[in-house]
């Protein structure tokens, strides 16, 4: 029985620990850890090692290796360093390795030791060097902070989106400070730092002194400092052999405890007390281990989901599992294995031992069409990879024809880009790949590029009516279409042209353009308005008054308003205005000038060519019954009942309807015998009716 | 009078979340700039606006002043300023010329762009190109749908008719795709998808992209609204083009009803001032009349004026106690009927001042000849002398297209011979005019020989592939024949006149046209919705130029609640006309449908005339 609690320890006066190995590492290491830089990433991710030689060893010729280890110690990956001095090695949130080097430059690999990017701190940090440097991660993402020789931060607080900030000075600093390291408060990151028994925060603008609340007096150095991961907790190691742990606020102290120990630690981190998952702080010197802690707050972290797990599967290539993960869990495919299958082929077309038709047959057939999987985006990797015919053959895939676009453009397929996105039926997409086209290409092969595709065609030419109508008119150039051409410079005649020399040149070259398209009417139309363009000039000139862009009808209307008649009648001619058209118009103008005597002239001039009718109907609209009724007797016998009816006299009306044994004309004249008067005209017709029906 | 649904007819669902979401969407986006602003609203925009959000919901969010976007220099002293306008290119540089002349005197304010119902990259380009792109912000306000009555959604987009049908600019087909889209995520999928034309394809395959993008969202959802017809205007143009004598209609061709409200001039309100009258279901008295043929509307009204004056004169026998009742919960009502009443039969007498005269019949004599195609020559007379009189340049234009569209073309002589008089009529700029409605189809020459060719035949065919169908105008001149003569002869649009039609007891949808013609565009439908498909009429979609499509498995048909299979939600590329909503709200009383009319806007002859019209500016 007593052998349960033979391997515990006890520790302290009310706990007991025991030791177990959980597992043991693969890897088999040639140099002590002490000598290489190391980082292991969070939550159990991969470990970096980069053996340091620049303070242990002077020979140049060594290069020192970079490996990269699993967490229990497989190796992923070794290679030889070939740049700079790192002075850092870090993990990103998305197990990027960052190495920070001595000249403030940042080289970024994957967890396979693939070399992704590389980027700088600045000119500043080139300069002064890197003297000390943390990674840190926020909810922005994963942030450098760096120290430099000048003794001044500069950090970014996202490695993926590079924003460098220089922090101000810090007065009197001029050697490494004891320690510091970075705070998160607010949705800002801040540097805390020690100098001697003073502790100082660096925020964007200042720098200003701070105190621990509740410290033990006597300090005159701080040791050490650790912050939690979630940046609420701060502990302070002092030369008094205090440990202070509070609120990273320091507005606040939870705890503090002496460990009677001066000796500077190697190393002090937070963490959770197994029992009671408490905060608590380990402290690591040497040979000896403290943990210690009493925040109240009971804490729970949920932070690896499964699509952080996922995805570290994924970078660890682990498709397989990932993918029985996600059937275990039931996940949607579109969140679950058309997403590992992605990131699969994303692998895929790096390989570049295999030929291109190959891979993108494998891709397709392990693939097929399931939901949510980008093929485009998939190409894009490809492209990315130099590999453009693989991509061209992944986008054929890619059943969103809009999809395929951006990256047909950006590989210079602009002419297939332009068909897909006509075919994705999305308008703006067509226009950007025109506007393109029109940058890439020379102004003949761009308009013989769209020659050929109407859709964009009428989306550029309608862009140009408004915006560019040069262009515009070289499209129709291109395309020889004189219809349009000529409508061009009608439009321009008006719109464009204000001098009477400039709208007649324009409606000139119009008409040459609708005579080489062989429209015939449109051309002499155009010649006529041209005559009549100088010719209301020269009325203008001559009469004073405005003519300019009259009609022929309100031209000549007006020139008969004003008493021109002779003008009138030659310009008819002139212009052949037929003969209805000109009776209609010289009866109304003289209605308006209630001219009755030219009217009654006019009206026996020679045989109306419109008849009677209108001159009752023009009489009756400025109300002159007496001159209606004069017309109104030598209305044809078909209009008569209307010229009646329209001067009001019903009973005439009704005498020729009779007369004519016309039916719908007699009850068109029954229709009106509305009055009080009318009751007799009434029965007249009825009983003709009546007789009519008899017979 | 105003028959009533049928006891069985379906429920309406009701449209007002429409309001709802592009409200609290457009408060969101003024609240993006927070503080006061001054908003300048496109004209074109106001009267959508108003129906969603009045002026004290603007100033709620803290808009300061109104301003209307017009060429006139503007004077605002606010330091943010935020532009709602439709996504055209002359906005954009209006706003150009305002930003820099801030700029030019130094002055920095805040600019905001809303587009409605979105933005194009041309817009973006012309801000980018004017050198203020860096300067505002855009954003869009997604109102797409504007609920003018229980059964009519308009989208307000009267450009949509030109820039499809005559510049082939296919920027608005999205737009209605995310519109019905929108549509069958509010009210649930649809059952059957029918439809005819070219741009009623296109719009129906974008919007089966946009459905099967989400498709991984399992919906469930109950269709609502079982059926979708789509259907291009260019498939009907005849209708539009005929005289409109339902009341309705007859009001809009008269006063023009913008965005559900009509404004009545003192002819009609017999004051010194005109009025804004809101036309829907909720004026009870508008509500019996509008579908009817006018020559039945004045009767109608007197009937009601004088049962309405029996009901005030039963205050006579009242004793005190009958009274403070009658006061107190009739009087209210009955003063507003009176209100209604006074304003409808004021608009009677003015519509019949315009229209009941002998130009009016006789215009109706020569529409109805043009339909039945006799008397072409007297036909053709008088619409010359209606050039030649000058009566109206939007209606001569419209008489012309109508013998043209119901001829198949004009015969040359006659082509050129009215042209020649309309410009010697209205100015040489209407070649132009003349232009437009030749390449639309709307007035074309008549070309020898009546049938489709056989290389016609191979190229509608061609236009009709799906990849080809997305080009446009490329063949549009041979596809566009109208063969209107033969698909009403298969159709049987003309009724036999063998008997009087009498119009208080329509038998048919051709009441909405005095008996004299069944609507194309609602025959169509009706026969489509009878067969469940176009089997049977091949030859029908043969001269409309094909591009008709049916789709009957979108959803398990078990699973659509029997109501919902009788709600019919048309939609119309281009515009309907009142007639047509008339005419459909008839054949749903008759057989147990109820229609929803989804158009890119509410038109007539007079505003498709317009539309193709170049006017000097």
């Amino acid at each position: 029985m007593d052998c349960y609690t033979a391997d515990w320890n006890p520790l302290g006066e009310a706990a007991f620990y025991r030791k177990f190995e959980l597992y043991s590492m693969d890897w088999d290491l040639k140099e002590p850890l002490r000598d290489c830089l190391v980082a292991a990433a969070p939550y159990g991710g991969p470990i970096a090692l980069l053996r340091n030689p620049w303070k242990k060893e002077k020979s140049p010729s060594i290069r020192p290796l970079l490996q990269i280890y699993s967490s229990s110690g497989v190796a992923l990956a070794s290679l030889l360093w070939k740049s700079g001095p790192v002075v850092l090695l870090g993990w990103s949130a998305e197990e990027e390795l960052l190495c920070v080097q001595e000249d403030g430059s940042v080289l970024v690999y994957g967890l396979h030791g693939d070399f992704r990017r590389h980027f700088s701190m600045g000119n500043e940090v080139l300069q002064n060097r890197v003297l000390d440097a943390r990674v840190f991660h926020t909810e922005f993402g994963s942030g450098i902070a760096i120290l430099t020789g000048a003794h001044r931060f500069t950090l970014t607080a996202n490695v993926g989106d590079l924003k460098l900030r220089r922090m101000p000075e810090v007065p009197g600093l001029q050697a490494l400070p004891s320690c510091w390291t970075v705070l998160f408060q607010d949705r800002v990151t801040l540097v805390l730092l020690a100098i001697g028994p003073d502790l100082y925060l660096l925020d964007n603008t200042a720098c200003s002194g701070v105190v621990p609340p509740g410290l033990a007096p006597g300090v005159s150095d701080f040791l050490q400092m650790a912050v939690s991961f979630n940046y609420r907790y701060l502990a302070l190691f002092t030369d008094t052999g205090h440990i202070w742990m509070g609120l990273a606020s320091l507005k606040e102290k939870l705890y503090e405890f002496n460990c009677n120990i001066r000796a500077p630690p190697k190393q002090m981190a937070w963490c959770s007390r197994p029992k009671s998952k408490q905060k608590a702080i380990v402290v690591a010197w040497e040979r000896r281990l403290l943990v210690a802690g009493d925040a109240p707050e009971s804490i729970q972290y949920k932070q690896l989901t499964i699509e952080v797990l996922l995805d570290r599967l994924v970078l660890r290539r682990l498709y397989p599992l990932a993918i029985q993960i996600c059937e275990y869990l039931r996940l949607p495919e579109v969140q679950g294995i058309s997403r590992i299958l992605a990131h699969w082929a994303c692998y895929k077309v790096q390989q570049k031992d295999v030929s291109d038709e190959d891979v993108a047959r494998a891709i397709n057939q392990k693939l097929g069409d399931t939901p949510g999987v980008s093929y485009s985006d998939i190409a894009a990797r490809a492209y990315g990879c130099g590999r453009t015919e693989l991509a061209i053959k992944l986008l054929e895939y890619e059943p969103r024809s809009g999809e395929q676009v951006p990256l047909l453009l950006k590989m210079k397929r602009s002419k297939l880009a332009l068909s897909k996105a006509i075919e994705s039926g999305d308008t703006d997409l067509v226009f950007t790949v025109v506007l393109h086209l029109k940058n890439e290409l020379n102004r003949g092969d761009f308009f013989m590029t769209l020659r050929n595709q109407p859709v964009a065609l009428s989306l550029y030419r309608q862009f140009c009516k408004h915006q560019e109508l040069e262009t515009l008119k070289d499209l129709y150039n291109q395309d020889d279409n004189h219809q349009e051409l000529g409508n061009f410079h009608i439009r321009a005649s008006y719109a464009a042209e204000e001098r009477i020399e400039g709208r007649v040149a324009a409606l000139q070259t119009a008409v040459d353009e609708y005579y080489k398209a062989k429209n015939e009417f449109a051309a002499k139309a155009t010649e006529e308005q041209m005559r009549l363009l100088r010719l209301q000039r020269r009325l203008e000139d001559e009469l004073g008054g405005h003519f300019l862009d009259l009609s022929l009808h309100d031209t000549v209307t007006s020139l008969l308003l004003s008493g021109n008649n002779k003008r009138a009648e030659q310009l008819a001619r002139d212009f052949r205005i037929p003969d209805k058209r000109f009776w209609w118009l010289k009866l109304t103008a003289l209605a308006d000038r209630e001219d009755w005597e030219e009217l009654e002239k006019f009206s026996k001039s020679k045989k109306s060519p419109i008849g009677y009718l209108p001159f009752v109907e023009v009489c009756m609209k400025r109300r002159n019954k007496f001159e209606a009724k004069k017309f109104a007797a030598r209305v044809s016998p078909e209009q008569k009942v209307k010229a009646f009816l329209l001067i009001g006299d019903v009973t005439q009306a009704a005498d020729v309807a009779i007369e004519r044994r016309n039916e719908a004309e007699l009850s068109l004249v029954l229709s009106h015998c509305t009055g009080a008067s009318d009751g007799a005209t009434a029965d007249k017709i009825q009983r003709a009716r009546a007789l009519a029906q008899r017979k | 009078m105003a028959f009533p649904h049928r006891p069985d007819a379906p429920e309406l669902p009701d449209f007002s979340m429409l309001k709802r979401l592009a409200r609290d969407q457009l408060i969101y986006l003024l609240e993006q700039l927070p503080g006061k602003k001054d908003l300048f609203i496109e004209a074109d925009l106001m009267s959508p606006l108003d129906r969603i959000a009045n002026v004290s919901i603007l100033k709620q969010h803290e808009v300061d002043k109104l301003y209307k976007v017009e060429n006139k220099p503007v004077f605002s002293t606010s330091e943010q300023l935020c532009f709602l306008v439709r996504p055209r290119i002359r906005n954009m540089r209006y706003i150009a010329n305002l930003v820099n002349t801030d700029k030019m005197a130094g002055r920095t304010r805040r600019y905001k762009v809303i587009f409605s119902p979105q933005k194009f990259y041309a817009c973006e380009m012309v801000l980018e190109e004017e050198g203020i792109y860096g300067d505002v912000s855009c954003d869009e306000w997604a109102f797409s749908l504007l609920p003018l009555d229980v059964d009519l959604l308009s989208m307000e987009l009267p450009e949509f008719f030109r820039d499809y049908f005559l510049e082939g600019n296919q920027r608005w087909i999205n737009t209605v795709a995310q519109a019905v889209h929108l549509l069958s995520n509010l009210y649930g999928p649809f059952a059957n998808c029918y439809g005819i034309g070219r741009c009623a394809k296109m719009v129906y395959e974008t919007w089966r992209e946009l459905e099967e993008e989400e498709e991984g969202e399992i919906k469930g959802q109950k269709p609502e609204i079982g059926r979708i017809f789509l259907l291009d205007r260019d498939v009907d143009f005849v209708t539009a083009l005929c005289s409109q004598v339902v009341y309705e209609g007859l009001v809009d061709d008269t006063f023009r009803i913008k965005c559900g409200s009509v404004d009545f001039g003192p002819d009609v309100t017999s004051s010194d001032k005109s009025l804004k009258v809101l036309l829907n279901a909720q004026d009870k008295v508008f509500n019996e009349i509008r579908n009817e043929h006018f020559s039945n509307v004045f009767g109608f009204l007197s009937q009601k004026a004088r049962n309405l004056q029996a009901q005030y004169d039963r205050r006579r026998g009242m004793d005190i106690k009958q009274m403070k009742n009658f006061v107190s919960q009739e009087l209210k009502g009955l003063k507003q009927e009176h209100r209604l009443l006074s304003l409808h039969i004021g608009a009677c007498e003015s519509i019949m001042k315009k229209k009941t005269k002998q130009d009016f019949q006789e215009l109706i004599k020569t529409e109805h000849a043009l339909l039945e195609g006799f008397n072409i020559r007297e036909s053709t007379s008088y619409i010359e002398e209606h050039i030649d009189r000058q009566v109206s340049p939007v209606e001569s234009l419209r008489l012309m297209c109508l013998l043209s569209i119901t001829e198949n073309g004009l015969v040359p002589k006659d082509y050129r011979s009215l042209k020649t008089q309309y410009l010697q009529s209205y100015g040489p700029e209407h070649l132009l005019t003349f232009s437009n409605l030749r390449r639309t189809g709307l007035l074309t020459e008549q070309v020898p020989g009546d049938t489709l060719t056989a290389v016609e035949n191979k190229v509608s065919k061609l236009v009709t592939d799906k990849a080809a169908g997305k080009l446009t105008d490329a063949f549009s001149s041979l596809a566009k024949r109208s063969n209107f003569r033969g698909i009403s002869k298969k159709l049987g649009l003309i009724p036999r006149g063998d008997s009087e039609y009498d119009l208080k007891v329509p038998r048919d949808m051709a009441y909405v046209f005095s008996g004299a013609y069944i609507p194309l565009s609602c025959r169509i439908i009706e026969q489509v919705l009878e067969r469940r498909g176009w089997l049977g009429l091949e030859e029908v979609v043969r001269l409309l130029n094909g591009n008709e499509f049916a789709v009957t498995d979108m959803i398990p048909e078990e699973s659509a609640p029997s109501d919902s299979l009788r709600l019919v939600l048309v939609v119309f590329l281009g515009g309907c006309t009142f007639s047509e909503i008339s005419a459909l709200r008839f054949l749903g009383r008759e057989r147990g449908y109820r229609f929803i009319f989804l158009t890119t806007a509410v038109t007539n002859s007079a505003r498709l005339m317009e539309a193709m019209s170049e006017v000097k500016t």
